[in-house]
């Protein structure tokens, strides 16, 4: 153990890292897609497309920034714009003109519903973004890199990966714990969750509340793919792929909490980066292998609460 | 509708199908393949009556598509390997479903997209195995001991998708009619009430999923032995999202539903691939759309609903 310990340090080391940046990319999709089903109860599969699409756009900006021959560091903060443009531009008008529509349906309809946008999106995305690889790394290059002293080595990690990413993460968890904690607007989304007929019996306009959760869930995953796009090209099927995991880390974690999201998107994020550098086979596997154990154990998920039975 | 009028369309419906495979030759590989999907998407269409989605039933159509091409070197005879990988998915489809069926909702939705996920990135990434995204071509496969031409297995395959079809077309009627498929429909409404009348939900449950896994397992068979060539692509989320979307299309309403949809889709897939390459899915979706929001009961759904005018005035 000692010895192999000796060996793969290094290789465990860097794989903690990288399954630390990859759980925040996870996680600000997968908290988006765990609110928004929280208040309308659809399993949006159209989110994977609003992650491609923040992270084109923040990568589209980027250029755009840099071709224009504006200063660098511009770059950081266009990723938080274009993400915000996108959940502000594209959410109203999907949950408007869309989910609005098939409100109290069956839900395989509504579910649908999310299907078709997906494959609408997906070849919108490919139209306007072409399907050569789109890169982006100016904010990357931009923070360079930082030595981590590991034993008698070093890891070499960017300062991107390590700080900016897990960072608003971090932050996006403690400001989205706070805000439906402690604000109205945040407490009448938790109320919409709950219980929609009570929350509309106390007064609370739940279709705006609808709007609001939807926009700002769009926006997270536009964020999430904004946050990611300097690290991994962009591709299509990238939505595609990021939407099944933010399923199994939803239905890993249960409805719930926002916290319930972060140590699930930890969870996958460190198994999957794991396998990455030991067992590269297993990759795609490891998440819905975490997701049947888990389900087997514990049916509701991680953090839900068992569903009373209803005669 | 009456027994009688259902056997009279189910029948016009093959000759309508037939006719057009013999009238535009390439047709007939896409009666084909429609076919095939259709009897993957009536399994979609019973796991519904129970108000349950799947989104993983590729898994049983692309396992039994690799079973008939792995198997295929061994014993290249169609009439052998159909019924042997049906059956192997009927088998994987009781183990899993042993599993799944004790959740319901997305839970139930999101496990099966996970096992077929699963189940794709083996396919994907064990190359020595699998080739993995190159997929494996299928060899030539005998039919009932005889190599046919081209166009001779062409025709028999079709003519095979289409018994099947009208085969589990009737079973599958038969089936809703019968104690099990008003079991079914109860877990859609209130699943306590039938466990009070002492029948065990997840029983009946199992017994659709695994005539699910069945019958898509026969779509999966045909499908390969009809393009002859499998891929990893076949198990992804995606085309298991296909399978759900021509039960919308077509209407979960009747068993005609899968089959008008998977022939309406693959027709509207064909053309507007071939009119707009880049922007077929965005077609689709479209088309998906406009049916949800204005014909929710599906292309069947609108023709009754036609009929029933006309009837009326």
């Amino acid at each position: 153990m000692g010895d192999w310990l000796s060996q793969n340090g290094l290789l465990l080391g860097l794989a903690t890292l990288d399954g630390l940046s990859y759980a925040a990319a996870v996680f600000m999709v997968a908290v988006g897609l765990n609110l928004v089903f929280g208040v309308l109860r659809i399993l949006n599969i159209a989110h994977g497309s609003l992650y491609a699409i923040g992270g084109y756009a923040a990568a589209s900006l980027s250029l755009f920034l840099s071709s224009r021959g504006l200063p660098e560091w511009l770059s950081l903060p266009a990723l938080v714009v274009a993400a915000a443009l996108v959940g502000v531009l594209l959410g109203p008008v999907i949950e408007r003109l869309l989910l609005r529509r098939v409100e109290g349906q069956e839900p395989v309809l509504q579910l649908l519903v999310t299907f078709a946008l997906f494959m609408v999106l997906e070849d919108l995305q490919k139209l306007v973004w072409g399907v050569q690889p789109v890169v982006s790394d100016t904010p990357v290059r931009l923070l360079g890199n930082v030595e981590i002293p590991f034993g008698a080595d070093t890891i070499p990690f960017t300062a991107y990966q390590l700080f900016v990413l897990p960072g608003i993460a971090l932050l996006t968890l403690v400001g989205l714990a706070w805000f439906l904690r402690r604000t109205l607007a945040g407490r009448m989304i938790v109320a919409v969750t709950e219980d929609r007929e009570a929350a509309r019996a106390m007064g609370i306009d739940a279709a705006k509340v609808t709007l609001l959760t939807f926009t700002a869930g769009a926006a997270l995953a536009a964020l999430g793919g904004a946050l990611a796009s300097p690290v991994a090209s962009l591709v299509p099927g990238v939505g595609a792929q990021t939407i099944v995991l933010s399923f199994a880390v939803v239905a890993t974690a249960g409805l719930g909490r926002v916290e319930g999201a972060a140590v699930t998107a930890l969870l996958i994020g460190l198994g999957r980066a794991f396998a990455v550098y030991f067992e590269p086979e297993l990759e795609v596997v490891v998440p819905y292998i975490i997701m049947v154990l888990v389900l087997l154990i514990r049916p509701q998920g991680l953090f839900g609460t068992p569903e009373t039975r209803r005669i | 509708m009456s027994r009688s009028t259902e056997i009279l369309l189910a029948l016009i419906g093959a000759a309508l199908v037939l006719a057009l495979a013999w009238a535009v030759p390439w047709l007939r590989f896409v009666m084909t393949i429609a076919l095939a999907k259709g009897l993957a998407v009536l399994g979609i269409l019973l796991l519904l009556r129970a108000g349950q989605v799947s989104f993983g039933h590729a898994l049983y159509l692309a396992f039994a598509a690799y079973a008939v091409a792995f198997g295929a070197s061994v014993v290249p005879e169609t009439l052998v390997l159909l019924p042997l990988a049906a059956l192997g998915a009927a088998l994987l489809g009781l183990v899993v479903g042993l599993f799944v069926v004790r959740y319901r909702e997305i839970f139930f939705g999101m496990l099966n997209l996970a096992l077929s996920m699963v189940f794709y990135s083996v396919l994907e990434k064990f190359y020595a195995i699998t080739h993995g995204t190159d997929g494996i071509r299928l060899p030539p496969t005998t039919f009932a001991g005889q190599t046919l031409s081209n166009e001779a297995q062409g025709w028999a395959m079709l003519v095979l998708a289409l018994l099947l079809s009208l085969g589990f077309g009737a079973l599958i009627r038969a089936y809703l009619a019968s104690p099990m498929g008003q079991a079914l429909a109860g877990i859609k409404t209130r699943e306590t009430r039938l466990e009070f009348m002492g029948i065990s939900g997840r029983r009946v449950l199992l017994a659709a999923y695994v005539l699910s896994a069945l019958m898509a397992g026969c779509g999966g068979a045909v499908l390969a032995m009809t393009t002859r060539h499998v891929t990893p692509a076949l198990a992804y989320w995606t085309a298991s999202g296909e399978l759900v979307f021509i039960a919308i299309l077509g209407g979960a309403g009747s068993v005609f539903g899968p089959f008008l949809g998977a022939v309406a889709y693959e027709l509207t897939r064909v053309y507007a691939a071939a009119l707009v390459a880049d922007a077929w899915q965005m077609i689709l979706g479209l088309v998906l759309l406009l049916v949800i929001l204005f014909a929710p009961g599906g292309l069947w759904g609108m023709g009754r609903a036609l009929l029933a005018r006309r009837r009326s005035a």
